[in-house]
């Protein structure tokens, strides 16, 4: 029987909406599918066929990484961030997550009809601000108008192109049984203080977002430990699509440890309130790392030793079966599997 | 005391599985229910059947409110909400339930506005903020979440407002449990009863089962720490050769439930005749509808509702896994045509759902999943 | 089959005697406890939150009556656990 799932599970999928759901955004198994179905078949190359957080290219003899993302989080501010520094940090962090130093970004807008300028400015200020905490510049951009209802305010879309640091090769698909995964902090915090901020929840909590460039503690942790196989950051779909991403990658299974995953008790109480699991919700200033097992506590020591990784912790390790999954050894004691999860994760009843 | 973490305690479930382990008379096999799907959610998510001797088996039952909706009424809650002026909320449970011709989103893809909402009483919020707007909140769920929709009832009465509906959707426990138990093909030990519809409408109601049908119940609460202590309980009362009805959650359950609540349902609501259940196909007196006062809040009145019925799919064996007669690995379509990404029936959608509890968590071996573990 | 938290009664609302404020982990939200109206509800007391309503209030006596059970049978089992070890038994879950 299990034989028969996992050949099904590793079919290619076939994409039977006939329209986009909000589940082919949220960056689970309906975004795969679509992926899959509609963009690999036509625009596939060796390149993108890849599908690493950012693209790794070589031009007159540089090794280059190269990414975009868009933004179109709602609401434009929240603690601890605004849509602004989330388009910064976002690109930012798929080129390090890479092993590149994120240099020169491009930024686009599209604008609704009657979009306060004064909030045009607040967004602007504070993408100034991200890019300059993070080393890169905005070096070329474009903005659109719709008519008002075609846009919520506003949305952003950035690309941004590093250098790789020489010497580094990361990769999903390098994880190997032995290693161990570590977290860069806890998890989570963006995710649920979105959520709240749109005020339909009506639960009040002492939470920030935790949106911040990731540069400067991969690049920190890349020069000092040479055994770091893969990075990534744990944006949509949180921790648990990531670790999906690399059991399948590298066809390994991921063992985690669910109490030595950092949650703090504000994330965690909101989690329980909604009945969704914070494995699954959003990061914008977190990463997965894989590393050799003789790196581990170097890199565990570099990581907390950097700002915003004060918290990070080893969460498990890879094993070699079963292959392209992820499994959880509970706090109860038990061992379950954790798979991508469709579309976002839902507030639930029962 | 925070009543979570401390009944979450792996040494203390090691005790109980020891004790568990004892009483079971060699050679002999049990069976027992779980009810309700939170108990079948807290077992898969907490693997809580490595705790648990071979002979002790855990078969679950019909309690998943969402699982239980046929799909004419998704259909017809889609119908409604394609009508002039109208928002359609519902608990994000709803949201990927298929219906005759797809889901809530796929709907919202076409042409409806369907909004999640965490409680009825936001519904009735989102109605007073958009007095132009026809809200419509789908009530789903059993005796536990019928209160709120009665009190939110009552209070958009109190708040004199016109543009608040409710399509009832609201089921019985009791009946159910009554139409497994008459069921020809299905022998079960016990019954782990369910602890939070339990707050409401007290133990009293299972005493039939002891009575009428032999069987002990457990009512149970939603930690794993609970689960155990209620199988041990169980087991217990068949070696002690009792039968009778014991409250393990007694923490949160009165012996005599909730007035104030059944006070509420009984104001607004009345059974219906009968009632559709996926799977289990129509159950006498299983279900409630606005009472005729409140006939201006009733979708079903004031909207025009198709009410087609639409056959399961045949593929699919739902109602036997919700009956606990299948185990949902032995349903044909399972993991398969029928997955979390493209549920065939009810039972893989929602995550209390035996499929998709079994599918997410629990569908390796207990032996291979605990020797990966622990490489 | 429905989704219960714990919280703690930590404030009421100004002249809306049905509401009050639970606390779950840190995090405050607003419910209704118009259906424990005869319970005599006090800050400080716990009660089950679903949907946005307290649907019963939580006996600490109860609870700590369950979590005694539980140490009780726990006691001779640490005995018996410390046997098992010792034969070299093995198979327990929970113990990675």
């Amino acid at each position: 029987m299990i034989e028969r799932i996992e050949r099904v599970r590793r079919a290619r999928p076939r994409l039977r909406e006939e329209r986009i759901t909000m589940a082919h955004g949220a960056g689970g198994k309906a975004t795969q599918t679509l992926i899959d179905a509609v963009f690999l078949p036509r625009l596939g190359n060796p390149v993108l066929d890849r599908m690493e957080d950012a693209a790794e290219l070589v031009a007159g003899g540089t090794r280059l990484a190269f990414t975009t993302d868009s933004f179109v989080v709602s609401p434009l501010f929240f603690p601890g961030g605004d849509i602004g520094d989330l388009a910064i940090n976002g690109t930012v962090n798929d080129l390090a997550v890479r092993g590149a130093t994120p240099m020169f970004l491009s930024a686009g807008f599209i604008l609704e009809e009657g979009f306060a300028v004064e909030d045009l400015e607040r967004v602007v200020a504070s993408m100034a601000r991200a890019a300059a905490a993070a080393g890169v510049q905005v070096v070329t951009g474009d903005t659109k108008v719709v008519q008002r209802g075609g846009a919520d305010g506003c949305y952003i879309n950035t690309a941004g192109i590093g250098t790789m640091i020489p010497g580094v090769r990361l990769a999903a698909a390098s994880a190997r049984p032995g290693d161990a995964v570590l977290v860069s902090g806890p998890i989570g915090e963006h995710g649920i203080t979105v959520m709240l901020a749109r005020g339909e929840l009506d639960i009040d909590a002492d939470v920030t977002s935790d949106t911040a460039p990731l540069s400067g503690m991969v690049s920190a942790l890349l020069h000092a430990v040479p055994g770091v196989r893969a990075l990534r950051d744990a944006t949509r779909g949180g921790v648990a699509t990531v670790l999906n991403e690399i059991a399948r990658a590298a066809d390994v299974s991921v063992v985690v440890d669910e109490a030595a995953v950092p949650v703090s008790p504000q994330v965690r109480g909101t989690a329980e309130l909604l009945g969704i699991d914070p494995l699954y919700v959003a990061c914008e200033g977190r990463m997965v790392a894989v590393v050799e097992p003789d790196g581990v506590q170097p890199a565990l020591e570099v990581l907390r030793a950097h700002p915003g990784g004060e918290q990070a912790a080893i969460i498990g390790r890879v094993a070699a079966d079963p292959p392209g999954l992820v499994l959880l050894n509970t706090v109860f004691g038990g061992t379950r599997i954790v798979d991508l999860l469709v579309g976002d994760p839902l507030p639930r009843i029962c | 005391m925070r009543y979570v973490d401390e009944f979450r305690d792996a040494e203390k479930a090691r005790a109980l599985a020891a004790r568990i382990a004892q009483l079971c008379e060699p050679g002999r096999e049990y069976k027992f229910m779980e009810v309700c799907g939170g108990h079948t959610h807290t077992i898969y998510k907490h693997g809580l059947e490595d705790y648990l001797p071979e002979n002790i088996t855990l078969v679950h039952g019909p309690g998943c409110p969402v699982c239980v909706i046929p799909m004419g009424r998704v259909d017809d809650a889609i119908h409604i909400a394609r009508q002039p002026g109208v928002l359609m909320t519902s608990f994000g449970d709803m949201m990927r339930v298929p219906g005759g011709n797809g889901s809530f989103f796929d709907a919202n893809a076409r042409d409806t506005n369907i909004r999640m909402v965490y409680s009825p009483l936001d519904a009735l919020a989102i109605a007073r903020q958009r007095p132009e707007q026809r809200i419509v909140f789908m009530a789903i769920g059993f005796e536990t979440t019928a209160p709120s929709t009665a009190m939110t009832l009552l209070r958009a009465r109190a708040e004199g407002l016109r543009n608040f509906f409710v399509f009832a959707n609201h089921v019985t426990i009791i009946p159910a449990i009554k139409a497994i138990l008459d069921s020809p093909d299905l022998r079960l030990d016990g019954f782990l009863g369910p602890g939070h519809v339990s707050t409401v409408i007290g133990c009293r109601p299972y005493e039939f089962i002891a009575r009428d049908y032999g069987k002990p119940v457990v009512v149970a609460g939603f930690e794993p720490l609970d689960i155990l202590q209620s199988v041990y309980l169980l087991m217990r009362q068949l070696a002690e050769g009792r039968c009778a009805v014991e409250n393990q959650y007694g923490r949160v359950v009165p012996w005599d439930g909730n007035p104030i609540a059944l006070q509420a349902i009984n104001q607004t609501m009345r059974l219906r005749p009968f009632f559709e259940w996926r799977g289990l196909g129509f159950i006498n007196h299983s279900a409630l509808r606005l009472r005729e006062e409140f006939a201006e809040y009733d979708a079903e009145l004031v909207f025009d509702v198709p009410g087609v019925r639409i056959a399961d799919p045949k593929a699919c064996q739902c109602g036997e896994v919700l009956k606990g007669v299948l185990k949902p690995w032995e349903c044909k379509v399972f993991g398969t045509a029928c997955t979390p990404e493209t549920p065939i029936g009810t039972c893989m959608v929602s995550p209390e759902g035996a499929c998709a509890a079994y599918y997410n968590f629990g569908r390796f071996s207990r032996q291979r999943v605990r020797e990966a573990s622990r490489v | 089959m429905c989704l219960g938290i714990p919280g703690e009664l930590v404030d009421t609302v100004a002249e809306q005697p049905d509401l009050g404020v639970v606390m779950v982990s840190g995090v405050r939200r607003k419910i209704n406890v118009a259906l424990l109206a005869d319970q005599d509800l006090r800050l400080g007391d716990w009660v089950l939150v679903h949907v946005g309503f307290a649907l019963s209030k939580i006996s600490e006596d109860e609870a700590r009556a369950v979590l005694a059970f539980l140490e009780s049978i726990g006691t001779p089992y640490a005995d018996e656990l410390t046997a098992l070890r010792e034969s070299n038994i093995d198979g327990w879950p929970g113990e990675h």
